[in-house]
């Protein structure tokens, strides 16, 4: 893609206006020139592939984030399911009822796992929806709700794969993509086209967006977020199970913060906290912003810490143009 | 018009709607025929968009039968008044910004594909068949944040030509729209009238409603006032109706002693919204600043109460010059606000009366560094007695009081201040009618006891009630002042309508 | 009949239903464990709650105002590696002030930006979260710190030490409750943090300086931050770098569980201590009665979303929610 072509203002000023549109795509071009300049090992596919598993995890979780946000909605408690995602797929593969089916004893665990986050996406939705209370409260006690349960079926102990199959998985590739990372760019799609190009994705604007104007337009609100919150169970429980291949082992503990670094990763990329705003395109530039970041600062050995500083200010600094670029609509009354 | 057999498209019987302390609708009736344009009218908090919601599925009428072509129907929400062919476009956008026009257009019914995919060559031929049919300028697929107002106004009439109407409903179409767009809206109404289509028209506007409208049907206050047939009747005739009983300003609260010039402004301009605005406050007198919406009025009461900084002009208290750089300044120099919308800008609806009453001055009212809670409820006693307040006790949350006594509260919170100017925007919006004159006789009577009174209005019995003088106000700009005594309700409308000395059409 | 009882009685049963709650709580524990009442169990539980309850404080404070503060445990991991790594470098005595100044110095960002910038609070501090886990990790070189001396040091008191008996963290918290509830509730000061987070609009159409406002309740968090770090630093003698993490959503919790909206505008520091002593009671309970501690989690979970769901309830007048 030709960025910079001044002297033919047609061409040029459609990827430019899309970069207005897209700033975080910006920012990633920058730290991505910045680090294969300054860093020999950054400009390298096996790094890239790296870098796509890195951010496999917190990226399935954005893009059932961004679902969520959209809606004018949030899910703290992804972290959790996770864990939860996680210890059901290692420990069901042991069970002794599929003993015999070698291989395929992975299957109903990974099943397993995947229906835990479909049916918390699917209670903590349900509540949103009934109860009408702030899904910011509901997730919040979902969130040490779920740790509980996590704890509860661990035991406070972790898990380990015995089929060494499963944590091969992890490492196959198909062609230059590892399968991870094949998976994230497969689901992002997914979502992606699930976002622009259908009734339900279509729906979640203006759900989030005039939530007044949904509902008088016969949009069935209630449903329409749950359904959303069962998506972002999905992947959250996607992003355990592979979370554990990579480990071989789920860890009680596993996915703790990842809600705030998910939400970081989706603000980053122009989604809007009170709903109406945002897109798939935008998330993952996100996600790839702070992998970019962290894999080129760590191949600079610039110790992890300023990761913190940078990703946090970046945020902050984010938020303030946004205000300042949209400062016209209120009207100059000094409030 | 002759004599039709056919059934009205929709048909109000005595429809009775209130809300905690307000009755909005008091037994009103009303009819559309098809083909036909009847115009509803009606000032501020009469009772019209009341009336449209209900119409619209949007409000349970507490009482009243509701006939669509002949046949009784209940409508519980705005998707079955659709589906009976009611269209509703509300004046307030109800858009989701970040979506397309088309999507908009058809928002809840998207055609779809097989896996629920969006049918966007189905959605796009449709909608850009309507916006044709507009003579938008704009396509389906532009983002609706991307738009102008008026142009997002444009969608949401596209959305209306979707269905296959029976009755459309158009609440203030013009307000945002230019002349040009105006003459599309006017076609397109002409259009769908011929179709058969009943048009129920709200606007404010008299020379729209006389080119447009078959019959006017006035409300006031809530309560059905007469339909009259456009053809036959003139301004003069809808204006008495909705104005109601010719003014009686004898009754009126004798104003006191008229004294020095407390406030003045000299060429205040805060563009776009105002320019060269200049007037003299006296204590003692009550100024009315009246014309529509938008004239100005408000934003010239913001600028000074500090909220507004104006981009030329001086401002004068006592005959000095002074910059008022924020509310805290203003109230330092004595000028106080009571603002237009009260639930939003004037009370905090979850905190007590009292507390609401002394929030401006609670930093002042204190033993130590603690609120002295004793001085605060003698203030809001010595005020709730001075003003009439009806409330259970300090205690009762303001949200609880019916809309006249929250408005009480909000006076009382300025005028225990002591102020030297009070600023009243709309005084009586939203509230009922036997707490209107009372608060037009508190306001009299301030003034009465030296108080530099301005009271910002729509409402013309209003400010032909309360003002000594009237600043009459048309787009951001003062067109004429008049003194009580001098003003005609002609002269005052061609004023705010924009029109010079002619006689209006 | 819930339904009819709410729409009723519903606001002042809501209003005292964490009392009732509490006190539920309280009864059901008291029969399953002879130990649960016990005053050495109570001062136990009391002294352990210090911490998120001296964190809780300030962050009513920060909510009533209208605004959350994401930002609490990492300033709390920043306030605690500061004042012990410094403890042994300048003394306690210059430490403390060094660490309460620096904290607030982050108070003020937070208050600068959320407040005079008008910028989304859930955002910023979210921001100020993982800066300043960035920070605490460069300035701790992502060592963890430890005091040398730990039974010589005066700086042992806050966490360790006894006034009459009653554990130091217990008197801290109590004291310092008093003394925000006072202020919230019987201050010009406190009156306008009700107002700006009732109704920001109105509130400056009443001359309320509202950035002013909103910038001294994080200032108020920070401070209270600070507090809970001198009691941390001193019971630890030493700190992680993390030690915070994970605290602003459990502080939250008991913001939440105490009734305080986080639309802001009404809740109180009285309900908040509530809510705090709640979480811990709930915890201890669990554990006497041969829990494992996580279990807390399980009836945190269904007790948070209880408590706000019947809160809202009655506001509304109907149980459940009318959309479709």
């Amino acid at each position: 893609m030709s960025t910079t072509n001044a002297t033919t203002p047609g061409p040029a000023a459609a990827p430019l206006r899309w970069l207005m549109r897209n700033p975080i795509w910006g920012f990633v071009l920058i730290i991505f020139v910045f680090f294969s300049l300054a860093t020999d090992h950054f400009f390298d596919i096996r790094n890239f592939q790296n870098i796509m598993v890195q951010t496999s995890t917190i990226g399935l979780i954005a893009l059932g984030m961004t679902l969520v946000m959209i809606n004018g909605n949030i899910d703290l408690s992804v972290g959790a399911t996770l864990a939860l995602a996680a210890a059901f797929a290692v420990d069901v593969q042991s069970w002794a009822m599929f003993a015999t089916w070698g291989n395929w004893q992975i299957f109903p665990a990974v099943c397993a796992a995947l229906l835990v986050g479909i049916a918390l996406g699917a209670l903590n939705g349900f509540i949103v929806w009934k109860t009408g209370v702030d899904a910011f409260i509901v997730t919040l006690g979902a969130m040490l709700g779920i740790r509980g349960l996590v704890f509860v079926y661990t035991g406070e102990s972790s898990f380990y794969a015995m089929n060494f199959a499963y944590s091969d998985f992890s490492a196959l590739s198909i062609g230059p993509l590892p399968v991870l990372a094949l998976i994230f760019l497969a689901c992002t799609l997914a979502v992606h086209l699930l976002l622009s190009r259908t009734v339900h994705g279509r729906n979640a604007y203006a759900v989030g967006g005039n939530r007044e104007a949904a509902i008088n337009a016969g949009i069935r609100v209630g449903p329409h977020m749950m359904v959303n919150f069962m998506i972002i169970g999905f992947l959250a429980a996607l992003s355990g199970v592979l979370l554990s291949t990579q480990m071989g082992a789920a860890t009680p503990n596993l996915g703790r913060d990842y809600e705030l670094w998910v939400i970081t990763a989706v603000v980053l990329g122009g989604t809007k906290l009170t709903g109406g705003k945002g897109d798939i395109i935008g998330t993952f530039g996100g996600v790839l912003a702070i992998g970019i970041l962290r894999n080129g600062m760590n191949l600079m050995q610039v110790p992890a810490f300023y990761v913190y500083v940078i990703l946090g200010s970046i945020l902050i600094a984010v938020l303030f143009l946004d205000k300042q670029f949209n400062r016209r609509t209120q009207g100059g009354l000094r409030l | 018009m002759t004599e039709t057999t056919t059934q009205p498209a929709l048909r109000l019987q005595d429809i009775v709607k209130t809300f905690p302390g307000v009755r909005a609708l008091d037994g009103v009736s009303f009819e559309v025929m098809p083909g036909e344009v009847h115009a509803l009218l009606g000032e501020n908090g009469a009772g019209k968009s009341t009336l449209m919601k209900v119409l619209a599925g949007m409000y349970q009428p507490d009482e009243g039968l509701i006939f669509i072509g002949g046949g009784q129907v209940r409508v519980a929400n705005p998707m079955e008044a659709k589906a009976q062919g009611i269209v509703l476009i509300h004046q307030e956008l109800s858009l989701a910004p970040e979506m397309s026009a088309a999507e908009n257009i058809y928002l809840g019914e998207l055609p779809c594909k097989s896996f629920g995919r969006v049918d966007w060559k189905a959605l796009y031929a449709r909608s850009n068949a309507i916006l044709e049919r507009l003579r938008c300028r704009f396509r389906a697929d532009a983002l609706v944040a991307d738009l102008s107002i008026a142009n997002q106004q444009m969608v949401e009439i596209a959305r209306a030509l979707t269905v296959d109407a029976r009755v459309v409903i158009f609440d203030e179409p013009t307000a945002s729209l230019t002349d040009a767009e105006k003459v599309v809206l006017f076609d397109i109404i002409t259009d769908l009238k011929a179709q058969g289509v009943g048009i129920v028209y709200i606007s404010h506007r008299m020379d729209e409603i006389f080119t447009l409208s078959d019959r006017i049907t006035v409300l006031r206050d809530g309560a059905y006032r007469g339909t009259l047939t456009t053809a036959e009747t003139d301004e003069d005739a809808v204006t008495r109706l909705m104005i109601g009983r010719s003014l009686d300003l004898s009754q009126r609260v004798a104003a006191g002693e008229v004294g020095e010039v407390v406030l003045e402004a000299r060429g205040l301009s805060c563009a776009p919204l105002y320019e060269d605005v200049s007037f003299q406050v006296r204590a003692g007198e009550v100024v009315g600043f009246y014309g529509l919406v938008g004239a100005g009025r408000t934003e010239i009461a913001e600028t000074l109460f500090g909220l507004r900084t104006p981009n030329a002009g001086t401002i004068l208290i006592d005959g000095k010059e002074v910059t008022i750089g924020s509310p805290q300044d203003a109230i330092r120099l004595g000028i106080s606000l009571v603002p237009e919308n009260r639930k939003e800008q004037g009370l905090v609806l979850g905190m007590n009366c009292r507390d609401n009453m002394t929030l401006p001055q609670v930093g002042d009212l204190t033993t130590g560094p603690f609120v002295s809670g004793g001085a605060e409820v003698s203030i809001f006693d010595q005020y709730r007695d001075r003003l009439a307040i009806k409330t259970p006790s300090w205690r009762q949350p303001v949200g609880f009081l019916s809309g006249g006594n929250q408005q009480k509260i909000v006076i009382g919170k300025w005028l225990s201040m002591q102020p030297r100017v009070l600023i009243v925007d709309e005084p009586t919006r939203g509230i009922d009618v036997g707490s209107k004159s009372e608060i037009h006789n508190l306001i009299r009577q301030l003034a009465g006891q030296g108080y530099a009174v301005i009271v910002i209005s729509s409402e013309m019995p209003e400010v032909l009630h309360v003002a000594d003088r009237i600043v009459a106000m048309y787009h951001g700009r003062v067109m004429r002042s008049f003194n009580a005594g001098e003003v005609t309700e002609d002269s005052l409308v061609q004023a705010i309508s924009g029109i010079g000395n002619g006689k209006a059409a | 009949m819930l339904l009819t009882r709410l729409k009723a009685g519903g606001p002042a049963i809501a209003k005292q239903g964490i009392l009732v709650a509490f006190i539920l709580f309280m009864i059901v524990f008291s029969l399953a464990s002879d130990r649960f009442l016990s005053m050495d169990n109570v001062m136990s539980v009391l002294r352990q709650s210090a911490i998120i309850g001296v964190m809780a404080l300030g962050v009513t404070v920060v909510v009533i105002g209208g605004n959350l503060d994401l930002s609490v445990g990492s300033m709390l991991s920043f306030a605690t590696v500061l004042v012990v790594d410094l403890h042994d470098k300048i003394g306690p005595e210059m430490a403390i002030p060094v660490m309460v100044f620096a904290t607030l110095c982050l108070g003020a960002i937070n208050g600068f930006l959320i407040g005079f910038l008008r910028l989304n609070s859930l955002i910023v501090t979210l921001g100020m979260l993982s800066a300043i886990q960035g920070l605490v990790l460069i300035y701790s070189g992502g060592q963890n710190v430890d005091i040398v001396d730990q039974s010589g040091t005066w700086f042992r008191f806050f966490g360790r030490g006894a006034i009459l008996g009653i554990a130091t963290p217990i008197i801290i918290f109590a004291l310092l409750a008093l003394i925000i509830h006072v202020v919230m509730s019987m201050t010009p000061f406190g009156r306008k943090v009700y107002a700006v987070g009732g109704n920001p609009t109105a509130s400056v159409f009443s001359g309320i300086p509202r950035s002013r406002v909103v910038f001294a309740t994080y200032l108020i968090s920070a401070l209270c931050v600070a507090v809970a770090a001198i009691i941390l630093g001193s019971r630890v003698m030493g700190s992680q770098n993390n030690v915070g993490q994970g605290y602003e959503l459990q502080v939250l919790a008991a913001v939440i569980l105490g009734g305080t909206s986080l639309l802001g505008g009404s809740g109180s520091i009285i309900r908040t201590v509530l809510g705090v002593l709640m979480l811990a009671f709930i915890q201890n309970g669990l554990i006497l009665m041969g829990q494992p501690y996580y279990t807390q989690w399980l009836v945190t979970w269904a007790v948070i979303i209880i408590a706000v769901w019947l809160d809202v309830a009655a506001k509304r007048g109907r149980l459940f929610s009318p959309i479709a």
